[in-house]
């Protein structure tokens, strides 16, 4: 949820400073993309998702190939039953560990315990209000994003009446939470944004000390309540707090000593003007408004190729962070569909990145048939070294009421072997899982939805995020709770893929900290790749019935006549793969099979 | 952590829960400042609506006409915002039908009821003689006084913000503390566009104050 306007489209041209502004970034790693390829996707008009009934506990509910198996309800003290959609108490973003699920919110978190994922309970809530409460943990600390002015440094729900107070806190707030009934703040850094959200940064060659890199978005406090802060609107004034991220360096044995340690103008351009990336505006006849890029919305750190993707206001750009105190911009990307970079996310291998638009802030309804499938959609880029290349667009492909808030929101991969899939949430467009393997035609495979929060109007309400925990889909509604989904085999996706994504496991898991997926040697796994094979015509129906009556053979045997078998199915495999019209899969079948041998 | 609300006393308490739930109570309440705010940003914001609504007979210029769509549409929704936000707290919504009716503004007069703030003008709001004198012009010289204007119009809103967020005890409420950030957000960057549309506009050798 993101404090913007709702400026719906309006045709515009080239101003001569934009074109001007431009032709100066050309030469500083901007990319400027005319559109993309393969907006192809349609919505659809025959969906049960058309006409659901409204209701707060009772809206209507439909869902293909996933299943909603858990909820939590909202607890009473995390909601105002006068006003559902009130703001100061709206449920935000998760954060995992172990068996528990972190729920961030505008009225502080609720920790979920998901041992039994069908029947969520909740295990605490601590009222901490300040907006947008966004968490992240690591280890026994608790990372906590504070923005709003009514924000206290004692978590006080009183507010902060003094214009410039001690008592007032903005910015990243540390809590131990080593006795989950009692967390403890052990530090609260104040920034001069506050924190919309922030990211963890985990440098691998720095165990002592862990980063967070601190977006913030709304307004800049005065420089006499925090040293420093200034709200120069300039364009040249360099002393102003915008056109920043902070970042705060966290002595993981002293994290009581956290504190600001770099606030890198990360837009700058190579002349060192600190606004140097998109100054506000349209991009021609047609397009869409994009807001002035001053702030990074989102940051996702993906520390295994050393980049973080930067969903930040008018541009998508790429950070390499192997320095982390020190990032340095790569690639600043625009799409003139874009009206607010909110998010990114990188596929495995990191050779695609997907960023979201929240046209309208997440607080209008922006899935409504009149709006463009490429307006407040995702947009996915091939990424190869510092070059990022526009290659689609992906939308939720139904539309929605005037009286549902809807525009492309948080998700996470979904640990699919060999695919690119997506489980993203849609606020009152309830949740999408898509496949984006191939950009161009990025193509949805599961949905879920519920009815509007009120027939007559627009409540704030829908899903915030949601996200794949080993094995489960957890999605954070902003009224209602907490939902868990399972995926369920369809022709787009089998038992053994799903299985094989199952696979894969984390202790902790912080969405936008996104974390390498790697699958370990399994029958499964091979099968999800044989289930590929098949469903793609990757090779011929002969070779893949084989295969299969193989795998099930070398199962069967154990020692070294199962690993005899393996291996030489792998060979063969080997030979396959210069002949399949899917070579690629097919040597990565080649690799799982070789790899249960090994095992 | 809830020493204060312990503090309130149980008449006052039991009264606030009959008319919210235990957990709202809690939350801080909008304030007068906070409604003067919504009241008078309407005001503000439908002058900007006037100033548009003089574009399309003015210029011929596309980037000005394409802005002025974008502060219309903009301001259009934030007004029906701040008007339902008074409205959910039984407040009084200022009038501004004269104002909204921008085609009555624009062609007839200056010195119609609906102009008739110049006693409780906001920061950066135009009078009704600089309103008449901007309708006057045409050409370059509108573009150029429309800018300017709007600029100032624009830093007034952001005076207003600054204004609201130095009063003490406003802006707590979270849909208030929203609504002054975007606008601070929005017509910070608004500024920096027209500056720059300006300083292209302007002949050789003339460069504006920013």
């Amino acid at each position: 949820m993101t404090p913007r306007s709702t400026v719906p489209p309006s045709p515009t041209r080239w101003s001569i400073i934009r074109l001007r502004h431009l032709l100066v970034l050309a030469g500083s790693l901007l990319a400027v993309t005319a559109g993309a390829q393969g907006d192809s996707v349609a919505i659809s008009h025959d969906d049960p998702r058309i006409g659901l009934r409204a209701g707060y506990q009772d809206a209507a509910e439909v869902a293909r190939n996933l299943e909603l198996v858990g909820h939590g309800a909202r607890p009473q003290n995390f909601g105002n039953a006068q006003n559902l959609g009130d703001f100061a108490f709206l449920n935000g973003d998760l954060a995992f560990k172990g068996d528990l699920v972190f729920q961030g919110g505008f009225n502080g978190f609720q920790v979920w315990d998901i041992s039994n994922p069908k029947s969520p309970t909740l295990r605490t809530s601590f009222v901490c209000p300040g907006g947008q409460g966004d968490p992240s943990i690591y280890k026994n600390l608790l990372f906590f994003s504070v923005e709003e002015t009514r924000g206290r440094l004692d978590c006080g729900a009183q507010g902060v009446t003094d214009t410039v107070s001690a008592e007032r806190f903005r910015g990243v707030r540390i809590f131990d939470i080593s006795d989950l009934d009692h967390p403890k703040q052990v530090a609260a850094v104040q920034t001069c944004r506050g924190s919309h959200t922030h990211t963890l940064v985990i440098d691998p060659n720095d165990p002592d000390n862990v980063y967070i890199y601190v977006s913030g978005t709304s307004v800049v406090r005065s420089g006499s309540e925090l040293a420093g802060c200034a709200r120069g609107a300039s364009l040249s004034d360099t002393t102003t707090s915008l056109f920043r991220i902070d970042i705060i360096k966290v002595p993981v044995a002293a994290p009581q000593n956290a504190r600001v340690v770099n606030s890198p103008r990360i837009f700058a351009d190579s002349a060192g003007a600190i606004a140097g990336l998109w100054l506000g505006g349209a991009h021609g006849a047609g397009t869409q408004t994009t807001t002035q890029t001053n702030m990074c919305h989102d940051i996702t750190v993906y520390s295994a190729i050393g980049l973080a993707a930067g969903a930040c206001s008018g541009n998508g750009i790429l950070l390499d962070i192997h320095d982390p105190v020190h990032p340095k911009r790569i690639a600043a990307v625009i799409d003139p569909n874009f009206a607010y970079w909110h998010s990114a996310t990188f596929n495995n291998d990191g050779t695609k990145v997907l960023f979201s638009d929240e046209w309208g802030g997440g607080m209008a309804p922006r899935c409504r048939p009149t709006d463009k499938i490429t307006w407040g959609a995702d947009a996915i880029f091939y990424r190869a070294g510092d070059k990022m290349t526009a290659a689609g667009h992906y939308k939720l492909p139904v539309a929605q009421t005037d009286q549902e808030n809807c525009v492309a929101h948080n998700g996470s991969l979904i640990p699919v072997p060999g695919r690119d899939i997506m489980a993203q949430a849609w606020y009152q467009g309830g949740v999408s899982v898509f496949d984006f393997t191939d950009p161009a035609h990025a193509t949805e495979i599961a949905f879920f939805d519920r009815g509007p929060m009120d027939s007559t109007k627009l409540l704030l309400g829908g899903d915030w995020g949601t996200y794949w925990y080993n094995g489960h889909i957890y999605a954070s509604e902003i009224d209602r709770g907490l939902d868990v989904l399972d995926l369920k085999p369809s022709d787009q996706l089998s038992q053994n893929e799903i299985d094989a994504a199952k696979l894969v496991r984390f202790d902790v898991f912080n969405p936008q900290n996104q974390p390498k997926l790697v699958w370990p040697a399994s029958y499964v796994v091979a099968r999800a790749y044989l289930d590929q094979l098949v469903r793609d015509k990757g090779i011929s129906s002969d070779r893949s019935s084989a295969i299969a009556r193989d795998l099930a053979r070398a199962e069967k045997l154990k020692g070294t006549g199962e690993r005899a078998a393996l291996t030489q199915l792998a060979n063969r495999l080997d030979q396959d793969a210069r002949t399949a019209s899917d070579p690629t899969r097919v040597q990565s079948l080649a690799a799982t099979v070789r790899e249960l041998a090994k095992r | 952590m809830n020493e204060s609300f312990r503090a309130i006393p149980i008449v006052l308490a039991l009264a606030l829960i009959a008319t919210a739930t235990a957990s709202a109570q809690n939350a801080p309440r909008y304030t007068a400042a906070d409604v003067r705010f919504m009241q008078g940003m309407i005001g503000h914001h439908a002058q900007a609506l006037a100033m548009t609504a003089l574009i399309p007979a003015r210029t011929s210029r596309q980037d000005i006409r394409s802005l002025g769509q974008r502060i219309e549409v903009s301001q259009k929704d934030e007004i029906a915002m701040m008007k339902q936000w008074l409205k959910d707290r039984h407040r009084q919504v200022p009038p501004n039908d004269a104002m909204h009716d921008h085609q009555a503004a624009a062609d007839h007069s200056m010195n119609m009821p609906g102009m008739a703030m110049s006693d409780t003008l906001m920061p950066g709001m135009l009078t009704t003689e600089q309103l008449a004198e901007l309708a006057r012009t045409n050409g370059d010289e509108f573009d150029r006084l429309f800018l300017k204007d709007m600029i100032r119009h624009h830093e007034g809103a952001l005076v207003m913000v600054a204004s609201l967020l130095g009063t003490t005890g406003s802006a707590q409420e979270a849909e208030v503390f929203r609504f002054a950030s975007e606008v601070d957000s929005d017509q910070r960057a608004e500024i920096a566009r027209m500056t720059a549309l300006l300083d292209a506009l302007a002949p050789t050798g003339v460069t504006t104050h920013r």
